[in-house]
Order: C-alpha cells, then sequence, then structure tokens
C-alpha cells in the first residue's frame, strides 16, 4: 500500500515534552509597573536595570503592534504570564540536575551534544538557567561565558551596563520595548583580544509553562582579533494557550574579530516568535549568521548586521520551512556604514500544506560606504498548490560607487527528480524528503554535524505526511 | 518450464493524451542480453519507464510480469526493490546528497539492514576503479556539476553496487567518446559475469555492443517491435541502418 495520509498536525511529540508545571513563582498574568518591578526584586536588579525596566514599560505601552507581516491578532498578551521559573536553582554538574529535567533534555540531545563537542551549555529551562557548565580550557582563555542575570551583578557588570540594549534599543518596536521591561535569562559571552575558541558554545532555550513568554537576552562581545563560534538551538512544547517568544540577541564584533552566530529555532506551532537579533561589526571584522528556522505559528525574524568599520563583512545563510497553519516572516537587513564592506546573504523558503512564507532582504548603503559590495540570493520551493512564497527585497543605496546583485528563484519539486530518486529503491516520502534536504543544505552543511543531522530529521519531520 | 525474469504482454502506454506503445511482447530470461534499438522516437525510452513504473507513462492496456508477480500497482520504489534498475538517459542532479551516501541509503532502504561503512567503502571504491571514476565523486553531490560522461559511469556505479536483476540501460552510450564507451562496457560485463544479472540495452547506436555478448536484438519503430533476431541483427542495423523496417 502506498502511504497517502494527511497529517493535520505533525507529530512532534519527540519535541514536545511538557513536564508537571513547578512554577511557583509563575506570576500573576498581564502587565503592570508592579509586576515589572517584582521582576527586579526576584533578579536582585542593580538600580540602572530596575529604571530600565520601568522606563521600557512606559515605551511598551505607548508603542502600537506592528501594522505590517503576519496577524499577530491571535495574541492576547493581558493571557500571557511573562515571567516563569522552575524551582531549580542553577546547577553546575549535570548529575545535580533533576531527573525530570534532564529527561526532557535527554530526549532533546543536549548532553550528547555536550560530550561530543561543545564547550559549554546553558540550557535554559523556562526563564533561568538550570544547568550551567563551561570546559575549563574556555574559561582558562579568559572566555566569560555566563547567564545574563549572573553577569549583570558581576565582575563584568560595567561591560553589561554600557552594550545592553544599545544595539536594540526598546524603542526600535512594541516587542523590543516589552523585551527590555521583563527579559529574564540567556546568555552573556565575552572573548578577550586575540582569543581563538575552537569549540563552539552553546545554548539551549525551552519554554515550558502554558501561556508563558520568554524573553531570553543574549549578548555577545568579541574583542579585536577574536574568534567564536556560538549556537542557538529552540525548542518548545506544544500548549493550546497563545505562547509568545520575543528574544533579544545583541552581538558586538570587534576589530578583525570573527563571530558565527548559528540557531536551528523549533518552535511549537502555537509560538509566536518576535525575535531581534542583531549585530555590530567593527574594521576588518565578520559576521556569520546561520539560521535555520522552524515550527511556530507566526514568526517575524530579520536578523541585521551592522558593517560599522572599513572592510568589515557579513554573511547571512538561511532556510526557513513553513507548513500548515504558519506565516513565517524572515529575512536579514545588512546595513553598509563604512567603505571596503561586503555583505552576502543566500537564503532557502520552504512552504508546504498552506504554510506561508515570506522572505525580506533589505540592503543599505550609506553615502560614507564607498567600494561595498552587497549580493543577495533567495529561492524558494514550494511543495503542493495550496502554499505560497513571496520575496520582498528592499534596496536602499545612496553611493553611486557600490555594486549591489540581486536574484530570486521560486520552484518546485521535479517530479522527473522523485523517479529517479524511487527508482533506486527509495519511497515517495523519503526521496521528497531527500530533495528538500538537499534544498536547504546551504544552512545544513554549514552546522556542525549533529546539528545538520537534526535538521535533516526535521525537515524529514515536517515532509512526513506531505504526500497525498 | 522455467519462467522468464521479464514477462510483457501487450503492453500498451501513454503519455498525456498520446499513445506512445501499441501492444508490446518481450521476454526476457535469466542472464540474458537483450538489445532494443530502432529510431529517435520510436519509444524505447518510454518502455523503460514504463517498466519502471514513472506515474507520467499510463498503462492503457497488457500486463508486466517481473519475477512472475504482476507489477500492476507496484510502485517505483517497490520495483527497484524487486531487482529492477534503470539507467537514466539524462541522470538528475540532486544536491545535498553525495553520491556515495546515496547509493548507501538505497541499498539500506532496499534490504532493510544497516550496512558496515567500511565493506562499503571497499566495494564502492573497487567498483569506481573498474570504471575508471575519480575517488572524488564518491564525496560530491549526486550528479551535481558531472560531465555528460561521469553521470553515466555514476549511473552503471549504481548498477554495481545495486546488483539488480534486471537493468534497463537507456541510451547509455550516447555523449560518450570512445573510451569513456570502452570503460562503460567494461562496467556492465562485469555486472552480467558478477551475477549472472540480465540486462536490456537501449540504444540507436551499436558501439556499447561491440564487446558484449547480445543473445536477443529487438528492434523498434513507432511504439511497435518490428522484428526480433540474434546478435547478427546488430550487425545488420549497423550496416544497412533502420531503414528496409520504416
Amino acid at each position: 500500500m502506498k502511504e497517502k495520509t494527511w497529517v493535520e498536525d505533525v507529530n512532534r511529540s519527540i519535541y514536545d515534552i511538557k513536564n508537571e508545571e513547578k512554577d511557583v513563582y509563575r506570576l500573576k498574568a498581564g502587565l503592570t509597573p508592579e509586576i515589572v518591578a517584582q521582576i527586579s526584586d526576584e533578579k536582585h536588579d542593580p538600580d540602572w536595570m530596575r529604571e530600565f525596566r520601568q522606563r521600557s514599560l512606559e515605551i511598551y505601552n505607548e508603542i502600537p503592534v506592528p501594522d505590517w507581516g503576519p496577524s499577530i491578532e491571535g495574541l492576547n498578551m493581558d493571557k500571557i504570564a511573562t515571567y516563569v521559573r522552575t524551582n531549580t536553582d542553577m546547577k553546575a554538574n549535570w548529575e545535580d540536575v533533576p531527573e525530570e529535567i534532564k529527561k526532557t533534555f535527554d530526549l532533546l540531545g543536549i548532553p550528547q551534544a555536550e560530550r561530543e563537542s561543545l564547550a559549554g551549555v546553558g540550557a535554559q529551562y523556562d526563564s533561568e538557567l538550570v544547568y550551567h557548565n563551561v570546559k575549563k580550557e574556555v574559561a582558562e582563555q579568559g572566555v566569560v561565558y555566563t547567564d545574563m542575570e549572573s553577569a549583570l551583578n558581576g565582575e563584568y557588570a560595567d561591560m553589561v551596563k554600557s552594550h545592553f540594549m544599545k544595539l536594540v534599543p526598546p524603542r526600535d518596536h512594541k516587542f523590543a520595548a516589552l523585551h527590555g521591561a521583563v527579559w529574564s535569562g540567556g546568555s552573556f559571552v565575552y572573548v578577550p583580544p586575540g582569543v581563538k575558541v575552537d569549540i563552539p558554545l552553546q545554548s539551549y532555550f525551552r519554554l515550558n509553562a502554558p501561556g508563558a513568554g520568554q524573553f531570553e537576552h543574549t549578548l555577545i562581545i568579541v574583542d579585536e582579533g577574536a574568534d567564536l563560534h556560538f549556537i542557538e538551538g529552540c525548542s518548545a512544547p506544544k500548549y493550546n494557550v497563545a505562547n509568545l517568544h520575543a528574544g533579544c540577541v545583541e552581538l558586538f564584533v570587534g576589530k578583525n574579530a570573527r563571530l558565527r552566530y548559528s540557531t536551528i529555532e523549533n518552535w511549537s506551532k502555537n509560538m509566536y516568535n518576535l525575535n531581534t537579533k542583531r549585530a555590530r561589526v567593527e574594521a576588518g571584522g565578520k559576521i556569520e549568521w546561520v539560521s535555520g528556522s522552524f515550527g511556530s505559528h507566526v514568526s517575524y525574524l530579520y536578523p541585521m548586521s551592522i558593517l560599522n568599520g572599513d572592510g568589515a563583512r557579513a554573511e547571512f545563510t538561511g532556510v526557513t520551512f513553513a507548513g500548515q497553519g504558519q506565516n513565517l516572516d524572515t529575512g536579514a537587513k545588512m546595513v553598509h556604514n563604512a567603505p571596503n564592506t561586503s555583505s552576502y546573504m543566500n537564503t532557502r523558503s520552504i512552504s508546504k500544506g498552506g504554510g506561508i512564507s515570506t522572505f525580506r532582504s533589505s540592503v543599505v548603503v550609506s553615502p560614507k560606504a564607498k567600494h561595498s559590495k552587497s549580493s543577495v540570493s533567495c529561492q524558494s520551493l514550494m511543495l503542493d498548490r495550496i502554499s505560497r512564497s513571496d520575496t520582498i527585497p528592499a534596496m536602499d543605496i545612496r553611493t553611486n560607487d557600490a555594486d549591489i546583485g540581486h536574484e530570486a528563484k521560486i520552484g518546485r519539486i521535479s517530479d522527473e527528480a522523485v523517479f529517479y530518486l524511487m527508482s533506486r529503491g527509495l519511497p515517495e516520502d523519503e526521496a521528497r524528503a531527500m530533495i528538500v534536504s538537499g534544498f536547504a543544505d546551504n544552512v545544513s552543511k554549514e552546522l556542525p554535524v549533529e546539528y545538520a543531522v537534526e535538521m535533516n530529521n526535521l525537515i524529514r519531520l515536517e515532509m512526513k505526511g506531505s504526500i497525498g | 518450464m522455467t519462467e522468464k525474469l521479464l514477462q510483457v504482454k501487450n503492453l500498451s502506454v501513454r503519455v498525456e493524451e498520446k499513445e506512445i506503445l501499441h501492444g508490446i511482447h518481450l521476454e526476457i530470461g535469466r542472464g540474458e542480453t537483450h538489445v532494443l534499438m530502432g529510431p529517435n522516437g520510436a519509444g524505447k525510452s518510454t518502455l523503460g519507464y514504463a517498466l519502471m513504473g514513472n506515474p507520467s507513462y499510463e498503462v492503457t492496456g497488457g500486463k508486466i510480469f517481473f519475477d512472475g508477480k504482476d507489477l500492476d500497482e507496484v510502485s517505483v520504489a517497490e520495483r527497484a526493490k524487486a531487482g529492477l534498475f534503470l539507467s537514466f538517459q539524462n541522470p538528475l542532479e540532486v544536491p545535498g546528497i553525495t553520491l556515495s551516501n546515496f547509493i548507501r541509503s538505497a541499498l539500506e532502504q532496499r534490504t532493510g539492514e544497516r550496512i558496515r561503512l567500511w565493506d562499503f567503502r571497499k566495494e564502492l571504491e573497487a567498483k569506481m576503479e573498474v570504471l575508471q571514476m575519480d575517488k572524488s565523486y564518491a564525496k560530491r553531490d549526486l550528479n551535481v556539476g558531472f560531465s555528460g560522461g561521469e553521470k553515466k559511469k555514476a549511473e552503471i556505479l549504481q548498477l554495481l553496487m545495486m546488483k539488480p536483476s534486471l537493468a534497463i540501460l537507456d541510451e547509455t552510450d550516447s555523449g560518450l567518446d570512445v573510451d569513456a564507451v570502452r570503460t562503460v562496457s567494461r562496467g556492465v560485463e562485469e555486472y552480467q559475469k558478477d551475477k549472472d544479472g540480465s540486462l536490456l540495452i537501449i540504444t540507436h547506436s551499436t558501439r556499447i555492443l561491440e564487446a558484449l555478448h547480445v543473445d536477443v536484438t529487438h528492434v523498434m519503430v513507432d511504439g511497435r517491435i518490428v522484428a526480433e533476431g540474434d546478435a547478427s541483427l546488430v550487425d545488420e542495423i549497423n550496416e544497412k541502418g533502420f531503414e528496409q523496417y520504416l
């Protein structure tokens, strides 16, 4: 019998693992100055942060929700508990992590990844870090890798203060303001000048409480001539209550430094993922984004690279997979603000089962950015006739002396290719999954092998039931 | 009486709205090598696709039996597992999977068992040597950026690794230079003796046949088999062409 199924919703049981709620600190839903003050109390915020949160809340109340992009009408902020944490304090040893939480992480593959090649894990469970371990050699190199709360009050407090939400100010948009008011958890990394970290650092974010928002903040500073690969992976269990993710990532890449920031996001299909990521690159430095966007109900995600120094470079390599009931609005923004800068965008988007995938690219070249180069390449694959794929390029070039290129392609899976693979004994769904994985190989080729495998498994999972 | 490996009985095939094959009869025994010749557009490739079960090629009449089993309603993948193989005239490029990984996952799909990497690699390298393929091709994406000749060699490499009981070679010799034809035909020979494999060689030239023992020759014109004979028919066509059949 030929497999002919239409799965309403992909079976995500291996990702959607829900633990008993033990969020004893869960606050009353809804957002008031008192709640924000309570967060400050809980976190022992320094005074500047207390004020920062209150100011952000005011901005949040002033700014309207975005009137472009996918609808976020299903999001009711009054219902979303903004701060959740489990009754587990930070742990230094894997052995000390409670069994229940361990099981969840086990199923998500964290300890394996740790054992194999990762330098340290700051795994976020609900809003607090439950597990944190930086390998000795990395610390010995002078690399600081800690959770944001510790960084805020620790040795690097001044550095946090002078960088926190400077790239993404709360006024940027409504959800940046919300983030400024209620942010919780996340990672802080500082790599001193000239230090090359040869093993990737990893952080794993996860949402686990119904109706809870997740507002983790990631702040990474790679000093002059240093080199770092940071991996962020996301997965969340599924609930019927609207879920919101409004994280913020700020990356500072120093002179001649290099930072690779890799992400595989795999949110449950009811998630509103309104995430903001931004990097600033100084002279001769380079930012490399590698991004796989899966899951979520609605996503707004456009990592921005600001090329601020002579010869700074940015690369963005991304894949987006929008299945049934998903509206994923993704892309990247490149800002050329200095001479001889270059940017390269290479993205693939896949839509299936009525999913909508929109790719927005934005290239801004300022009058200062003479001899700059930018190239944008975007390919879309639609797996059936009910899915949708759009490409929206924007360019604002303010010098005559720049080399700008753009190409976009939209296609479907060729029946001949499916037949070719099947003629070697592959069942139809395997053949299709293989072709789609191949289409997304711009990203999988850039990922460490265990992540590439996970991404291909995700694609296979999403593809199941797509025939019929 | 031993049963023939392949029995095609009164097969008619339609592509889109047009009937291409009209009542084909064809039988291939185990270990036999058959040649299907005919001018361009005669329907030779259509027969190959129809045997392999390409859904764009609709069987409107007749039956195909393979290994005694009616192939009606049998999917392409199941036909492959049953031991049918089609070497494509224009192999498709599939980015994202290497030639080596592709062959391995196809083999694992067929057998349902994991294949030991070491044994696999050793065999693959030996077969690549027969085909004078550079080892680097194993690690390249399937057919992506391969020359015409390398694509055909990659097809024969798959044939040698998958060891089907019947291989249909669709114009495997077309577009190849003399040396490449010789190399490819060495690979085909290896398949013949390695497993006593049956062959249906579709061609409109005769170069690939020079080194191979041919049991039966079929001539197809306008979707019908118009002549059959032994290996000497190949020589005759080589001399006189198809004109007498048109």
